[in-house]
């Protein structure tokens, strides 16, 4: 048994009054212990919603889940407000996309850090304080004893993703979620933090689960992919095998659609057509259609199945077929 | 060439500095230059210090009619100013100048009492709100609009009007009552825009617990705005204990001195005596301007939308 699976997991958010809102529609996958499981996808295919929902912390008014996140057997969504606040922390972790913002700036990292080991751990504040400066120690955080004093503004973009991370991994949870933990930093610092992640990910034996629009946070960090779209997982396989041979197209585009090192001069980038607010609802057919290169007529009126071929789990009428090349130029 | 370098250098160090300076560092620094605030602050701390000194520094005692055998109540007649008493007497022929010095103490005490008051049944009702928000927000608002919606003085009059015994601290009460909804609905409001704060919903992930997200989390990251509207509120406060003292709603004793009464008392002999009513008006007015001016500029210093 895998330490969270989650099946089946649909978030409906409804106002008075409005259309219900699909965000996350039907999304399955396992964490094992030591793993690295990614959710890609553009903004607004359901990602960070996937990841508040396994946490608890979408608002009780206004979003429907449905589903089981199942946590080491435990089902997380039917536990109560109280039991659910004490894992949170504990069991499973979390790390935010915007460092600065996730921090609060009126308290010294120190106590920020130490909060948790005594809610959790029930340290006293002394016990606490040498653990601290030992986790900051961990994440690489250089002369902790006097980062421990300062405030967030004190410290730079990526010391401060560090100690979120060092505050995340202080009661050695057994599942992370990582929601985007690099976007906000530039690139030699991403890399950085995501060494830090790898590390500790193998160290601790934590389950992490990578949020990501980034392919290369993928391809450097994670064993199995799953790729988002309006909601649903349209493409899952291990790394390799997605990143050799995409077969969905949108995975296909957005592989498509990165910068290469080795393209010509002055070759254009080929960007996925279109744009999410052009998806057409799953009932009537593949979300994904209208954008699409390798659009049948079945696509607009038949829902695609999850269906294991290919060796991985795919949602397509029209895989795409290995060795073609990118998708048609279009003009920006 | 090595020049331009060094300056560009130092330039992105400035900026370095000035990105990890802490708001209320980079607040006073732009506060010192500021002439407005200046200005404010001298006068509030003239204010202060006069009141905390002025037994000292009256020349006589306020409330002893020293100079009585000149009041000829008949024919109007108020003792002038004389040697040893540069302003002259008043109705009751107690040194003026005296009463003006000593009628400060009367005009901090209301007003920071008041204040004190009115900002702690604020801070309560506002973290009510919008700590626990649902039902409680809409009853604990709800009641605030009311408050709201009654004219400040008018309703400062009528709870002053309530007590049978009007005494200072009635006059406090009532004053600090009517300043509770401006504080509440400023916290509440700001409260809100914490609880949607990343930094919350980071401290939630963790499992913190509700009382301390609250308390640790919110309540300090809200505060800003709160403390400088308490400086504007001295303010309204100290009018509008004036205005019940002149009313006739304050402290009936008039052995004390207090600015706003010494104005009511002197209403029927106006026209002849204005400067009995000149002094402590001018008086009122200062010190409301001194706190208003801090608070105005205060309030710009700390707004991050102005930072740099």
């Amino acid at each position: 048994m895998a330490l969270l699976e989650v099946r089946d997991l649909t978030v409906v958010f409804q106002r008075k009054g409005e259309e219900p809102f699909r965000a996350v529609d039907g999304v399955s996958f396992d964490v094992e212990p030591g793993q690295t499981v990614g959710l890609v996808g553009e903004s607004g295919c359901g990602k960070s919603v996937t990841s508040l929902a396994i946490m608890g912390l979408l608002p009780k008014r206004g979003a429907k889940i449905s589903g089981t996140v199942k946590y080491d057997g435990t089902d997380l969504l039917k536990l109560s407000d109280k039991e659910m606040r004490d894992r949170r922390g504990r069991d499973l972790g979390m790390v935010f996309q915007d460092p600065l913002s996730s921090l609060n700036p009126v308290v010294p990292i120190g106590l920020q850090v130490t909060e948790v080991l005594e809610r959790h751990r029930g340290l006293s504040r002394k016990e606490a304080m040498i653990e601290a400066k030992n986790l900051l120690d961990k994440v690489g955080i250089p002369d902790p004893n006097r980062r421990l004093k300062e405030y967030p503004h004190q410290l730079s973009g990526g010391m401060r993703q560090r100690a979120l991370i060092a505050i995340a991994l202080a009661c050695r949870p057994k599942l992370l979620i990582a929601d985007e933990p690099t976007t906000a930093l530039d690139v030699t610092i991403q890399a950085q933090i995501l060494s830090v992640m790898k590390e500790l990910v193998q160290d601790l034996g934590t389950a992490l689960v990578m949020i990501t629009h980034d392919l290369g946070v993928v391809a450097g960090l994670c064993d199995e992919v799953n790729v988002l779209y309006g909601g649903k997982v349209v493409e899952k396989a291990m790394r390799h095998k997605l990143f050799a041979e995409p077969r969905h197209p949108y995975t296909h585009g957005l592989l498509a659609s990165i910068p290469r090192l080795d393209a010509a001069p002055g070759e254009k980038l080929t960007p996925i057509k279109g744009s999410v607010a052009d998806n057409i609802p799953w009932e009537h057919g593949c979300a994904f259609a209208p954008r699409c290169p390798n659009a049948l007529d079945v696509c607009v009126q038949v829902t695609p199945p999850e269906e294991d071929q290919l060796g991985r789990l795919l949602r397509c009428h029209n895989p795409v077929v290995p060795g073609t090349p990118a998708a048609e130029e279009v003009p920006v | 060439m090595v020049l331009g370098l060094s300056s560009k250098k130092e330039k992105i160090d400035g900026v370095a500095e000035s990105a990890g300076v802490s708001l209320a560092a980079s607040a006073w620094k732009r506060l010192r230059r500021s002439p407005v605030f200046l200005t404010g602050a001298v006068i509030i701390g003239l204010f202060i210090v006069v009141s905390v000194l002025s037994p000292w520094l009256a020349p006589h005692n306020p409330s002893e009619p020293m100079l009585i055998d000149q009041v000829v109540k008949a024919r109007n007649e108020i003792p002038p100013a004389q040697p040893g008493h540069p302003l002259g007497g008043d109705l009751q022929g107690r040194d003026f100048l005296s009463r003006l010095l000593v009628g400060s103490q009367q005009t901090l005490i209301v007003g920071v009492g008041a204040t004190l008051i009115g900002l702690a049944g604020g801070l309560f009702l506002g973290t009510l709100a919008g700590a626990l928000g649902g039902w409680v927000d809409s009853v604990v608002m709800r009641l605030v609009d009311v408050m709201l919606s009654l004219p400040s003085l008018l309703l400062a009059f009528s709870i002053a009007a309530m007590f049978a015994k009007p005494s200072q601290f009635t006059v406090i009460l009532a004053v600090a009552i009517v300043q509770i909804p401006v504080f509440a609905r400023l916290l509440r409001g700001s409260m809100l825009a914490q609880r949607h704060s990343d930094h919350v919903l980071a401290a939630t992930a963790l499992g913190v617990k509700k009382g301390a997200i609250v308390f640790r989390h919110m309540l300090p990251n809200s505060l800003s705005p709160v403390i400088v509207q308490s400086t504007l509120v001295l303010a309204t406060a100290i009018i509008e204990a004036a205005a019940l003292s002149f009313l006739g709603l304050g402290n009936p004793d008039d052995r004390i001195p207090e600015w706003g009464q010494m104005l009511g008392d002197v209403q029927n002999v106006f026209d002849t005596h204005p400067h009995l009513a000149a002094y402590p008006a001018i008086c009122i007015i200062i010190v409301a301007l001194g706190f208003t001016l801090m608070g105005e500029t205060l309030r710009e210093a700390l707004d991050p939308k102005n930072r740099r």
